[in-house]
């Protein structure tokens, strides 16, 4: 089963979706013994940090996340928090990548950068069958700055992290449930991960 | 280097994707949702729904459509039509709808975009605006383009923004239906005036018409229903085009 976590706002319905359309039981929440339970856990990305930490904190779920030994995937703003600050809302964040969350500064681009930008990386599992500068679909206004734990970059005036990883935390800038067939090839990765 | 974008607009009428003029002669195109699933394999970059139902039935039919869109599309689509309340707004959001385009309703209560945006945010909120140029002034037309309003296209659009709109859509009267190419100039003044995406509609009859668009404009996508619908040019064919033309567009592997 795929928990995803309930941060109590937001869209999620496309991301349940393509979970299912790639052949998975889902179970959107934020209740610790369920989260504890599943194969796979998504932090979706829908929300503001500040706001998504405090519901993180509320509903008392930040060292769950924190303990987690099976493969988790931040999406967007899921990803976001997992980074060790964010300066939307000047948000101290979860800290599982060291990497930090800056407002996308690059010159005469539109903000916020929404729509289909190439993702090239330097490796990584989640990748396996996808092409190198893949086209995939973003909508944000912020994004890590590149890091130690940086697996694939994004080019949009500048370049920042659009994939980080470390041991069993996984996170993406896009929306694979956006990205067509190969956001769908993409998210199955993940789902098929062997937890350790 | 982000993507120009290619979206094909199905006009929805009580659950059918039609095409008409002027509401006469309205002719059943197809399934909405089987044709955006094909849109989508074909490489559309995103899908506009429009709800040009005129009953409430009709309307409730489009609510259950979104669902079945969302459950089956893997790329973004908005929708639009008759949106007039957040309430309105909420329930596409909660049927899976990725952004809602607000137009005659933002005209008469233009707080409902600072409304929607802070409650869901900008990314959420398509402002569709049509024109008409006359004496060389765009005047914005609203009710589907049969009503003038003492609005101008550029003050409006900007005002849009600055209220929390995440992209401006549009639509050019005087090339729509005429299959002559989009409205480069006002399109290429408006890209360069705005912070936020341009959406380009009206016109498109040929591929040289999105290359025009592409290569004099900063637009950022173009939006077209009948030379999609009527197979005139085939999404494919079209992305490769551009792209020989030196436009970034996304080309999938079939």
């Amino acid at each position: 089963m795929v928990a995803i976590i309930d941060y109590g706002s937001g869209n999620i319905f496309s991301l349940c979706n393509a979970v299912k359309r790639a052949g998975f039981e889902h179970e959107v929440t934020s209740d610790t013994r369920v989260i504890q339970q599943a194969d796979k856990v998504i932090l979706p990305g829908v929300g503001e940090a500040s706001e998504v930490m405090r519901e993180i904190e509320n509903r008392g779920i930040r060292e769950t996340i924190l303990n987690l030994k099976v493969p988790v995937l931040g999406i967007c703003i899921g990803m976001q928090v997992l980074c060790s600050y964010s300066s939307e809302g000047d948000t101290k964040c979860l800290g599982v990548f060291p990497e930090s969350v800056q407002r996308l500064r690059g010159e005469g681009v539109k903000i916020p950068h929404m729509g289909w930008n190439r993702v090239n990386y330097s490796g990584s599992a989640l990748f396996e069958g996808i092409k190198n500068g893949e086209w995939f679909y973003f909508v944000h206004s912020f994004a890590p700055e590149s890091g130690i734990c940086t697996e694939a970059v994004t080019d949009y005036g500048v370049e920042f992290a659009s994939v980080l990883a470390n041991e069993n935390f996984f996170g993406t800038q896009f929306h694979p449930e956006k990205s067509g067939r190969v956001g769908d090839r993409f998210l199955k990765n993940f789902l098929t991960i062997n937890s350790k | 280097m982000v993507a120009k974008r290619v979206i094909p607009c199905l006009d929805v009428y009580e659950g059918n994707t039609v095409k008409g003029v002027n509401f006469l002669n309205l002719r059943v195109m197809g399934d909405p949702v089987e044709m955006g699933r094909a849109y989508s394999l074909q490489g559309a970059d995103e899908l506009v729904y429009l709800d040009i139902s005129a009953t409430n039935e009709g309307r409730g039919t489009f609510l259950s459509l979104v669902r079945r869109v969302a459950e089956t599309l893997n790329i973004p689509f908005t929708v639009g039509g008759g949106i007039s309340t957040p309430d309105d707004a909420a329930r596409l959001l909660d049927s899976g709808a990725d952004k809602i385009s607000l137009n005659s309703a933002a005209l008469r209560t233009p707080g409902l975009i600072d409304k929607v945006a802070g409650r869901y945010g900008s990314q959420f909120v398509v402002v569709a605006v049509d024109a008409k140029l006359s004496a060389e002034r765009w005047s914005v037309m609203c009710n589907g383009g049969k009503v003038s309003t003492d609005r101008e296209l550029f003050e409006w659009a900007k005002e849009a923004v600055s209220r929390g709109a995440g992209e401006i859509l549009f639509t050019s009267m005087n090339n729509d239906g005429t299959k002559s190419g989009f409205a480069v100039e006002a399109l290429d003044k408006l890209s360069r005036l705005l912070s936020v995406p341009v959406i380009a509609s009206g016109g498109a009859g040929a591929k040289e018409h999105f290359r025009d668009l592409f290569l004099n404009t900063n637009a950022d996508a173009a939006l077209a229903a009948s030379v999609f619908h009527e197979g005139t040019i085939p999404v494919p064919e079209l992305k490769q085009y551009l792209d020989r033309c030196g436009v970034p567009v996304r080309i999938i592997e079939s």
